[in-house]
């Protein structure tokens, strides 16, 4: 069953097209990966889904209900959670005040947004900074926070921005067993990712943009050797010589 | 509700200050102190909103003005006690500022822009006064003095010191409730980032609008004040730009988003200004020089204010 349904979503700026008839499917319970080069459209993509701006034209369907008209905020009520490829922490407010913001989403009071907002930090392994100011942390840390913040919103829809960019390999294998623990507790995930061996590894099924347009979607393994995924990354010259190798 | 040590002991220190202050004065202390105290409630007031909201507010005369006003009109002109004008006032600043958090957001006017708005509704509120009859026009309203209690009139201007101070503990105390729930936090976290706060399901809009409203209130809270102390309001003085500055001042040196911030600011540019004052005697405008030179200089090298510093500073080290 799909939790997340787009169709022909478009989104442009000043006349070029960010986002170009997107589709896609995002199934329950399961990790889907959206790869694409540098400018395709992923964030745009998005964006319009999380309903950070509207998109264009198109359907967004989350759980049964039309939301392409939603705010983002309601659409964090209904279950829809984000991260930011640039880290946006609250600088000044503490690490546990960050993730609470988050945590009051679905709280009938302060206990129980607190409640959720530790709950969230000791998910991510960050407990141990609640009282650190946002602004102190480092790239990683700053990463585990965004996730905390999205998971303490309790939603049922995930999507992820990168959230690997930046960060040691070590620090990414973590990244990649939490977002395994996050599938495992039940929430579905949407991610965008550069790296291409944690993409495989995460995703049961891919969807590739291509100036805003989705070219190819499968299975990790089907989609890599999708000659149109391959001249996408390389351009042609590179498709043909990685063809030839 | 109190936020760590510091605050605990500058609340204790400045409350203590405030309480003493008034024995000892004579009539030109307490005019001073009544500065100091109404700079501390401005100075409050526009903390909520651009010190914690993060909304830039250049025109909280606009609410100052509307307090005094509503008040004074429906004293002189209906009979009204300003104590109750005194609350209507603040529904009507409170009014006013949502009309214009609403325009101005709707618009997605924001920063600079938002400041300048604000500016722009001072300007345009102190001209209507001015050239409507109905509100009296140009000639302001002169306050018949009665000395009565239940008019908010008093012989003794000690008690008019006493109850500023006790609107000031209110603000305050109004701030640290705040600051410590749901709204508080959410009112950083706008301020931090606008659109992350949305995405975490913060009603931006809505609570921005309450942030102006409490806000514009306490503004307003301290237009009524005015106009019974001094007896007299006119456009010119009470919609006055450098009413707007008198609230930003203090936030930028004490420290805005912080507790105490604006209520050291107060304390320590009231007696500057005084200073000033009786060193320049006669010339205009000096203490707007000062300011400006102030804010400058705070932006440069201290943006945290005088008090945010220390609170960071011992914060970073613990
Ligand atoms: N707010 C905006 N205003 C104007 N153009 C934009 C805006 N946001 C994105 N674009 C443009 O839309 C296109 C898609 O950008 P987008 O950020 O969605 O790409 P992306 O796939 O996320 O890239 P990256 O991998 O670098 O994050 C780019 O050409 C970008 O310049
Ligand atoms: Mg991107």
């Amino acid at each position: 069953m799909d939790i997340l349904t787009a169709k022909d979503v478009c989104k442009s700026f000043n006349g070029n097209m960010a986002v170009d008839h997107a589709s896609l499917n995002v199934e329950k319970g399961k990790i889907t990966g959206l790869i694409g080069a540098n400018g395709a459209g992923k964030t745009t993509l998005f964006n319009c889904l999380s309903g950070y701006y509207p998109a264009a034209s198109g359907k967004i369907i989350f759980d049964g209900r039309e939301i392409q008209g939603m705010s983002a905020q309601k659409r964090c009520k209904l279950g829809i959670a984000r991260t930011f490829q640039i880290a946006k922490p609250f600088g000044c407010l503490s690490v546990i005040d960050n993730v609470a913001v988050g945590g009051y989403n679905k709280a009938k009071d302060k206990a129980e947004a607190y409640k959720n907002a530790r709950e969230s930090l000791e998910f991510v392994h960050l407990d141990h900074k609640a009282e650190e100011l946002a602004f102190r942390l480092n790239t990683g840390e700053q990463r585990q926070l965004e996730l905390a913040r999205a998971l303490s919103t309790k939603p049922t829809l995930l999507l992820l921005d990168e959230v690997m960019a930046g960060l040691t390999p070590t620090e990414s294998e973590e990244m990649i067993k939490l977002i395994f623990k996050v599938r495992d507790s039940g929430i579905t995930v949407l991610l965008i990712e550069h790296i291409m061996p944690a993409v495989m590894k995460l995703s049961d099924k891919i969807y590739v943009l291509d100036r805003g347009k989705i070219i190819c979607e499968g299975e990790p393994k089907t989609v890599v050797n999708d000659p149109r995924v391959i001249e996408s990354y390389l351009g042609k010259a590179g498709a043909a010589y990685a063809k030839n190798n | 509700m109190i936020n760590n040590k510091i605050e605990k002991y500058s609340i204790i220190v400045l409350l203590a200050m405030a309480v003493i202050y008034p024995v000892f004065s004579n009539s030109y202390m307490i005019s001073v102190g009544v500065s100091i105290l109404t700079i501390a409630l401005l100075g409050q007031s526009w903390n909520l909103m651009s010190g914690y909201a993060g909304q830039f507010s250049f025109g909280h005369a606009a609410f100052f003005g509307v307090g005094a006003y509503t008040s004074s009109i429906l004293y002189v002109d209906f009979g009204i006690s300003p104590w109750i004008g005194m609350l209507i006032g603040m529904a009507m600043a409170a009014a006013v500022g949502v009309v214009i958090g609403f325009l101005s957001f709707r618009y997605r006017i924001k920063g600079d822009f938002f400041a300048l708005v604000t500016l722009a509704f001072a300007e345009i509120l102190r001209v209507l006064f001015n050239n409507t009859k109905a509100l009296k026009g140009a000639g302001g309203i002169l306050i018949p003095y009665k000395n009565d209690w239940s008019e908010f009139q008093f012989e003794n201007d000690k008690i008019f010191y006493i109850i500023l101070l006790l609107m000031v503990i209110l603000a305050t105390f109004v701030l640290a409730v705040i600051s410590k729930r749901k709204l508080g936090i959410c009112l950083i976290a706008i301020k931090e980032s606008q659109s992350a706060a949305r995405s975490l399901g913060v009603p931006v809009l809505k609570y921005k609008l309450i942030a102006m409203a409490i806000s514009a209130a306490m503004a307003g809270m301290a237009g009524t004040f005015y106009a019974q102390y001094y007896g007299f309001i006119d456009p010119t003085v009470v919609f006055a730009a450098s009413i707007s500055v008198e609230a930003i001042v203090p936030c930028i040196i004490g420290g805005a988003g912080t507790l105490c911030g604006p209520l050291l600011g107060a304390v320590i540019i009231v007696p500057l200004q005084e200073l000033s004052n009786s060193l320049f005697d006669g010339i205009n405008g000096l203490n707007m020089i000062i300011y400006g030179l102030l804010i400058v200089v705070f932006i440069i090298f201290c943006p945290d204010g005088i008090y945010g510093t220390i609170v960071k500073r011992v914060k970073g080290e613990k």
